[in-house]
């Protein structure tokens, strides 16, 4: 398709060539001629932008109105649009056997809780950092820091199997030292959400603290000396400066994290929690339910309904979050 | 106050900082370095004593047992590395020209091309929908390209791309149309030449997303020997015969608790360190190009 359009192209650039040869043919022709002049000036750009726009047109738009399964019984070989319609049916059942619920509840649950964990600890983090003034070693803290970015997900379900095993588990081991019980950790769901926002933490701590710290540093240091002339201490100028003035790239990120928040990194749940339903109550989510439905259980109607929910709920979100960072900081706004 | 009780306080300070960051920064690091220290431990050690920080009984048994056959680990290392390599080369390619007519002011189709590419950030139909395409459609099911090809052009990297062209001095452009250049030629000679620190900056992080990627090869690999490393160490933490089979020409039960964990070593190890002498590009690249969020 892009060698078609690349002879097109050229084919119309060799007429474009034609006519201008002849005045009159220009004159009689005003129409083609600005097309002539639209492509002379724009086609080497559309070209550039072609291949990777037909990307995008397959992998993010044509599946696009497959998001109409919601209301259907999907069957394979009918194909999307021969399946029969069947209203609201699909919601109804994902509604009515408290499956939403779940899967809703842990969404909101488990990534504020991501949310509030990762702007604390980056915060301080960055915090602390600001206050390191040897060059050298600030930038040895901020790579070991940003060292876990790179990591993959499936490592990180290494080492938590490493760390929660229930016989030989590492931390079972320091609680044996100190004499304490064993802990059972796979056996109660309760743990999971604070293990959750903990390798999470651990996965993203450096990524926020590096965005908080460059925010720290962009600020006057003269805001600073004349804080200290006033008599203010350290905390004070954290307190009253500092935070002050980070605080719309805090509130940003806040915003976009929340316009996302019915979203969830389907790495981090499959690498920590590896499927196990005697942990599901407390760590199902809409994306996890969605995969499990397409891959374990095979039920495509599911996924569908929970999927339409979770696409319009997060655009609704999103357009919010946006139009309101759009309100605090025009600059910063998506669109 | 005293200049000296001052002046000890002030260290008092200090220590504590780097008492904290210290801590902090051994949370980051002691997780691996478990999954280390037990890709060294005896078989025997580790059932019997399990999990430690150091140890219980040195051994390298698990690496020559992994050394001894590798087919396993080479064949998984061979997929990632030509789906990674492939995928950053020609998505950066796709992505930079795209970004820099997207870049260009007197492109007529700037603003509804720009619609285009940014609305999939809004805007997404899902898992499900996306399924059906890549295995009924397109029948990408157990076929490398379905590693490759979703992720060639993402809306964000391309977003940022656009952020660093549109710096690039227009007066540069337009003496190099003066000139007679051509846009291929501009873009080329001119613009990515000028944007190399940005290139690299996004080239390095659609590598790290290939080579990282999990979920792809969740929807769509079954075969075996497509496997690429990252699929593999998940499906051998979750299932341990498949370890298991993967030794089965040598006759010998492996040890497999180690020999796990020292596959997660030798898949994971070269590539962590190959990132820790890139990563001030990175860094840089989150704080210069205003990359938000995750």
């Amino acid at each position: 398709m892009y060698d078609d359009s690349i002879y097109l192209m050229n084919a119309v650039k060799a007429r474009i060539v034609n006519s201008r040869t002849s005045a009159n043919k220009r004159a009689a022709q005003p129409r083609r001629q600005r097309l002539a002049a639209w492509i002379n000036r724009n086609g080497a750009l559309v070209l550039m932008a072609l291949p990777g726009m037909l990307v995008l047109f397959t992998f993010s738009y044509v599946p696009m109105p497959g998001i109409v399964l919601a209301f259907k019984d999907f069957k394979a070989a009918l194909g999307i649009w021969g399946s029969e319609w069947t209203g609201f049916s699909n919601f109804e059942y994902l509604f009515s056997t408290g499956i939403a619920l779940r899967i809703i509840r842990n969404t909101l649950f488990l990534n504020g809780l991501f949310i509030v964990a990762n702007t604390i600890c980056s915060l301080g983090t960055a915090v602390l950092l600001h206050e390191v003034h040897e060059r050298f070693v600030s930038r040895i803290y901020q790579s070991v820091l940003f060292f876990p970015y790179f990591v993959s997900w499936v490592i990180v379900g290494y080492f938590i199997f490493i760390l929660f095993g229930t016989e030989g588990g590492f931390i079972n081991g320091i609680l044996g030292s100190f004499g304490l019980e064993p802990v059972n950790w796979y056996s109660n769901p309760a743990y999971w959400p604070v293990i959750l926002v903990l390798a999470n933490l651990w996965h993203s701590l450096g990524y926020f603290t590096v965005i908080y710290l460059a925010g720290m540093l962009a600020i006057n240091p003269e805001y600073f000396e004349a804080a200290r002339i006033d008599g203010a201490n350290r905390l004070q100028e954290v307190w009253f400066i500092m935070l002050p003035l980070v605080r719309p790239l805090v509130i940003i990120n806040l915003l976009l994290a929340i316009g996302r928040i019915f979203f969830s990194n389907l790495d981090l749940y499959l690498n920590v929690i590896r499927n196990q339903g005697a942990l599901l109550p407390t760590t199902d989510v809409i994306d996890t339910y969605v995969f499990r439905s397409i891959t374990v259980l095979g039920n495509f109607n599911m996924a569908a309904a929970a999927g339409f929910f979770q696409a319009f709920v997060g655009f609704a979100l999103v357009v919010l979050c946006n139009w309101l960072v759009r309100r605090f900081e025009p600059d910063q706004a998506l669109f | 106050m005293s200049g000296a009780a001052f002046k000890r306080r002030r260290s008092m300070t200090h220590a504590m900082i780097h008492g904290a960051l210290v801590a902090t920064c051994l949370v980051c690091i002691v997780p691996l370095w478990l999954i280390i220290s037990a890709s060294f431990t005896d078989e025997q050690a580790l059932v019997e004593r399990g999990f430690r920080l150091i140890p219980a009984k040195f051994s390298t048994e698990a690496y020559r047992f992994l050394l001894a056959d590798p087919a396993q680990i080479l064949r998984a290392y061979s997929v990632s590395v030509l789906v990674t390599f492939s995928g950053a080369m020609v998505s950066l390619f796709l992505m930079s020209m795209l970004a820099y007519a997207l870049s260009r002011r007197d492109f007529s189709l700037r603003k509804v091309l720009a619609l285009f590419v940014f609305f999939p950030i809004l805007f997404n139909a899902g898992t499900l929908p996306f399924y059906i395409l890549m295995v009924r459609q397109l029948g990408l099911k157990d076929n490398l390209l379905a590693l490759v090809l979703p992720p060639l052009v993402l809306p964000f990297f391309v977003l940022l791309l656009r952020t660093f062209f549109s710096n690039i001095p227009r007066e540069l452009i337009e003496a190099a149309k003066l000139d007679g250049a051509s846009e291929w030629l501009i873009y080329f000679r001119v613009v990515v030449p000028l944007s190399t620190p940005a290139l690299a900056t996004v080239g390095l992080f659609s590598l790290l997303f290939y080579w990282n990627d999990l979920y792809l090869s969740l929807l769509f690999i079954n075969d075996k020997s497509l496997y690429n490393l990252q699929y593999l160490l998940y499906q051998i933490i979750a299932n341990i015969q498949l370890l298991e089979e993967g030794f089965a020409g040598q006759g010998l039960k492996p040890p497999l608790q180690s020999v796990r964990m020292a596959m997660a070593v030798l898949a994971m190890g070269p590539v962590l360190f190959a990132f820790m002498f890139v990563q001030r590009y990175f860094i840089k690249g989150i704080t210069l190009g205003g990359l938000k969020g995750d």
